[in-house]
């Protein structure tokens, strides 16, 4: 079995004590719900897309730690970026937590690496994916909702 | 509870439950897990364990007896019919029904709230009518009847609970009103282990006219079930719970609601004759087990329930009762934890969240103790939807597990927060 210390890193635990960008934005060009069925965790994601420039974004939920701290992370990676610059970093995310034998690129994903540690535990690949699946969708319609299922 | 047919076969009365040697009839419990660590498997209201008799008895039918039932005039399908129907008999015993053929096997509880949901109560439904079930269902005692009710524009109603996972009955008289057509309500609950007052609630039911399914799934592992005295119409049992393999079990259903109800699939064995123009139906249990049965299954099953019948029953209870206890007591001492489940009628399942944990890092954190427990909704949405928590962990107790287990637990949980930071 994977080593409980490399899936709960420091960087991990901290974004789940202390989320960032965690609020409701005012005036979001986009939103989405995501949910996972089976654990039961909740996100909302409120996006501000401005000339295809992710300005602003911010999450509310609950859920694990896990899913919080890639709430967290997440937020933190894309604020700044185009949306397609978010969503190749949804793709290299991706790959990285479901390949056990994929190389994680630290120079593509940044601090997102740290969730090269969910790859040991296969019932937590959901919790990480949940926030970027939310983003996914809500990037894709104004009204999105996403599950894990 | 109440004193069941278990109670003609056991073994010397008033002797102290001996776990370990029960445990040396579970080869799975004495696997060790990452880090050389024993396996402490506390999840039993998900599935449970099987005994070598179990496995054994699956092994011999497919070594020695495999045939294909009821139709073969040879020797090996007559053993095998035999076997099957010598199944049946011992599900008879096991709820303490009247006739064998008040016993139909199916895939498990899921199918058998199914079976009665489209058999027996959707003919009895019209639009306007009502469906009562309980607040602390499984969602298989909540669905089938959603559908039901769906197809015949009649309404589905919640017998509440309190804050204790308790069933309030105050008001189902209230409830139970002329549009009542079926009430259906679990033995015990699934995620809180409440145990509800059946025999009452049919009484109550009964009063009025109304037909009762009992979903057994939790209850008929550790509670004497006795059909008869509970007066229920219907009680479900799923294999894999007591101790047998998944993808049998069976419905109890009186003699006269069986013989009254349509087939629930069309199919072989459940037909008398077959024309392209008209088919008679089998009387039951035939009517109601459409296409060759899951037959080493319901041998496997058929093991398992005379493993159990022959348990010290007075021994087991007072066994999961200290394990209860000690669970309550050793969790409750965890600074944060709040057990969520606490009636006065409880079986072996403590359901618990942690003030700053996830129930699902919670899974995580203790299975590196070779702790299994379960982590979410337990399929029981509205129950933790009315309690307020997105989901806990649980802890559900077997016969089969010790005191040892439970310190494991306790200490597994306390070092949850520790690990969160």
């Amino acid at each position: 079995m994977a080593e409980l210390r490399e899936l709960y890193q420091q960087v991990i635990l901290d974004h789940n004590k202390n989320p960032r960008h965690h609020r409701r934005l005012t005036d979001p060009s986009h939103s989405a719900d995501g949910h996972n069925p089976l654990c039961g965790d909740r996100i909302h994601l409120d996006v501000k897309v401005d000339g295809g420039v992710i300005r602003e974004i911010g999450f509310e939920g609950s859920g694990c730690a896990i899913s919080t701290a890639s709430a967290s992370l997440m937020t933190s990676s894309v604020v700044g970026k185009t949306t397609a610059e978010a969503e190749r970093l949804f793709d290299a995310f991706h790959a990285m937590v479901t390949d056990p034998a994929g190389p994680v690129d630290p120079t593509s994903l940044g601090k997102l690496a740290v969730f090269a540690g969910v790859r040991g535990f296969p019932a937590r690949v959901k919790c990480a994916n949940l926030p970027w699946h939310t983003l996914h969708s809500a990037l894709s319609s104004e009204k999105g909702r996403a599950s894990t299922e | 509870m109440t004193a069941g047919p278990r109670s003609p076969s056991r073994p010397a009365k008033g002797a102290p439950f001996d776990v370990e040697r029960v445990r040396a009839d579970f080869p799975l419990l004495s696997q060790k897990v990452a880090g050389g660590r024993p396996l402490v498997y506390l999840d039993n209201a998900a599935t449970t364990q099987k005994p070598r008799q179990v496995i054994e008895a699956i092994a011999r039918f497919y070594s020695e007896d495999n045939a294909n039932i009821h139709r073969g005039v040879y020797d090996l399908c007559e053993r095998a019919t035999r076997l099957y129907e010598g199944a049946r008999t011992t599900a008879q015993r096991f709820v303490g029904a009247a006739d064998a053929r008040e016993i139909v096997f199916v895939r498990g509880t899921t199918e058998g709230i199914n079976l009665v949901a489209q058999s027996f109560c959707l003919p009895r439904l019209g639009a306007g009518d009502e469906v009562l079930v309980s607040a602390i269902e499984h969602h298989s005692n909540i669905v089938p009847w959603q559908l039901v009710c769906e197809a015949r524009g009649a309404r589905l109603r919640v017998i509440p609970m309190n804050a204790r996972g308790e069933l309030e009955l105050d008001g189902l008289e209230a409830l139970l009103g002329p549009r009542t057509r079926m009430l259906a309500v679990t033995h015990v609950s699934n995620a809180l282990g409440t145990v509800t007052p059946v025999k009452e609630i049919v009484a109550r039911a009964h009063a009025r006219g109304v037909p009762v399914l009992v979903d057994g799934a939790q209850g008929a592992p550790h509670l004497a079930v006795a059909v008869r005295d509970l007066g229920c119409d219907f009680y479900t049992v799923s294999g894999h719970k007591v101790f047998g393999p998944t993808g049998v079990g069976f419905v109890y259903g009186r003699l006269e609601h069986l013989e009254a109800m349509p087939p629930y699939q069309g199919g072989g064995d459940m037909i008398r004759s077959v024309t392209f123009e008209h088919t008679t139906f089998a009387a039951p249990p035939a009517r109601f087990e459409a296409g060759t049965p899951n037959i080493g299954g319901a041998i496997g099953l058929a093991a398992s329930l005379e493993y159990l019948m022959r348990l010290d029953w007075d021994a087991v209870t007072t066994h999961e009762a200290e394990l209860l206890a000690h669970a309550t007591e050793a969790l409750s001492g965890i600074p944060g934890l709040h057990i969520i489940g606490t009636a006065a009628e409880k079986v072996g399942v403590v359901s618990f969240v942690l003030d700053g944990a996830h129930a699902h890092d919670i899974g995580t954190i203790v299975d590196e103790d070779g702790v299994a427990l379960r982590t979410g909704h337990h399929c029981a949405q509205p129950v933790m939807d009315a309690l307020g928590v997105p989901a806990t962990a649980r802890a559900s107790f077997a016969f089969y597990n010790t005191h040892a287990e439970v310190e494991a637990l306790a200490a597994a949980v306390a070092r949850v927060r520790e690990v969160l930071g």
